[in-house]
């Protein structure tokens, strides 16, 4: 067994929610220079061309890109020969964010309870998603998300004979109906197949995949690029002011389901679709 | 082309104001958002007064990030609007003239904006950080509990906003929309 100590998890995800929250991935940072030249809304151009500034500007004074700095949600690939020894790990996870958000000047942004809501201010829980896989490393993505988006996000319990072409409309319309609300431009995470619970975590796993990287399924990958096309030609545009730039990419994953169903899950992030990773 | 402002906001001011004006904002600007709205409405419900006088001031719709050392503030990007709907009207009739946000208003909002001349901003949602050189002072002047959500008073210099409803119910979303969407497919 190989040895990691839990203080180093904590550290390891403390400094990933600051670099999460301060630096926006290239491949959006790329897309959203690449998108300037297909928008053709003169508010349009200026508020992609504020992405950029803005990005920019909190790269340099090492501040977060968003005000909302959102839930930490951290997936953790351990390997099966990974012992961690000095702690828990699931400690050192809850402590990691809750130094990252403290030290990091972070938004802490999250009420103790649904209804009594109370701020735990640090930032904490955060919600965990662990995976046992081979080897002796362990690998952790910290993944914040605002609350914006995800408010827009959707699900629904499909029918099988509802097809394809039911799949289609229902993310085109859950795109819709998020309007201005969800900060387009947008990139869409899509999960279809699973159950009730594993389509909407396949929607957020989709959205840990670089947008400029299509699936390497051509039949998804083809739907990726309708569905793109098609949300493109809604009307909606940066920020739901009009214009031909409402999402930057549609990234998809599939499950195997069960006779009987066709779930599907649509995570709507805004373009700050931020994660960050390391390898112990 | 600009329009710049000033705030407290006059009546002559929010009645120039037309859905799709751009707008640099200098001035004090109230901060308040879900939970200081509740507790604003709450006030008012059991008799009590705002702890903050509302009339003819501007709510920004927004939850800032705290101050690294040396500056006013951290990130402070519009929140999403909509949550505050319920709580909007009573606080328009009560005086307030503007709002900064983004996204959707519902259409109790929109009619109270028509009946007490107020006018909504929008803000580009996720620049934050850029937004944060517009603010050159920041203090919370009530209900300090709420951390992220306290009433904050701030400073703003040419602060960047787009009017997205004007106060004759003019909406630049539906408005501009339409003039993109291709309903070939």
């Amino acid at each position: 067994m190989r040895e990691i100590k839990a203080d180093d998890v904590r550290r390891t995800v403390e400094l990933l929610c600051i670099k999460a929250n301060y630096y926006l991935p290239n491949d959006v940072l790329n897309m959203l220079k690449e998108k300037l030249h297909e928008e053709i809304s003169e508010i349009g151009v200026e508020i992609l061309n504020s992405l950029v500034e803005n990005a920019e500007i909190a790269k340099a004074k090492e501040m977060p890109i968003c005000q909302d700095t959102g839930i930490a949600v951290i997936f953790v690939e351990i390997g099966q020969e990974v012992h961690v020894v000095g702690g828990s790990l699931d400690d050192a996870i809850n402590n990691g964010v809750k130094d990252g958000y403290l030290n990091g000047y972070l938004r802490k942004s999250i009420v103790r309870d649904p209804f009594i809501r109370i701020n735990t201010n640090d930032n904490t829980p955060p919600i965990v998603h662990y995976d046992i896989v081979d080897g002796d490393k362990l690998k952790i993505t910290v993944a914040p998300k605002g609350a914006g988006s995800e408010n827009m996000s959707a699900f629904k319990m499909m029918k099988p004979s509802d097809g394809i072409e039911g799949v289609k409309k229902f993310i085109i319309d859950t795109v819709e109906a998020s309007g201005p609300n969800a900060c387009p431009p947008l990139v869409v995470g899509v999960g279809i197949g699973g159950n009730f619970e594993y389509a909407p975590l396949l929607a957020k796993k989709a959205l840990l995949r670089p947008i400029d990287q299509r699936s390497s399924d051509d039949d998804v990958r083809a739907l990726e690029e309708e569905l793109l096309f098609k949300i493109n030609n809604l009307g909606i545009g940066p920020q739901g002011l009009g214009g031909m730039v409402t999402a930057l990419a549609v990234n998809i994953e599939k499950y195997p389901t069960h006779i009987a169903m066709l779930p599907v899950a649509v995570n709507i992030s805004c373009h700050v679709t931020r994660h960050a990773t390391a390898v112990l | 082309m600009y329009k710049k402002i000033n705030t407290p906001l006059t009546e002559e001011v929010v009645k120039d104001l037309h859905a799709g004006d751009t707008v640099l904002i200098t001035g004090k600007v109230l901060t308040a958002r879900d939970a200081a709205h509740k507790r604003m409405i709450e006030s008012l419900n059991n008799g009590k007064e705002l702890p903050v006088d509302i009339k003819d001031q501007v709510i920004y719709y927004v939850g800032p990030c705290p101050a690294k050392p040396g500056q006013f503030v951290g990130s402070c990007g519009p929140t999403t609007s909509g949550r505050m709907d319920a709580y909007t009207p009573k606080l328009l009739e009560l005086g307030l003239k503007g709002m900064i946000g983004k996204g959707y208003r519902s259409n109790d909002v929109v009619e109270a904006m028509m009946k007490y001349h107020a006018v909504y901003f929008t803000a580009i949602g996720g620049v934050g950080a850029l937004l944060s050189e517009r603010v050159v002072d920041s203090k919370v002047i009530a209900y300090e509990d709420l951390g992220p959500e306290a009433i904050h008073l701030f400073s703003v210099v040419d602060f960047p906003v787009i009017v997205t409803i004007d106060m004759y119910g003019n909406n630049l979303y539906s408005m501009e929309k339409e003039k993109y969407k291709k309903s070939s497919f």
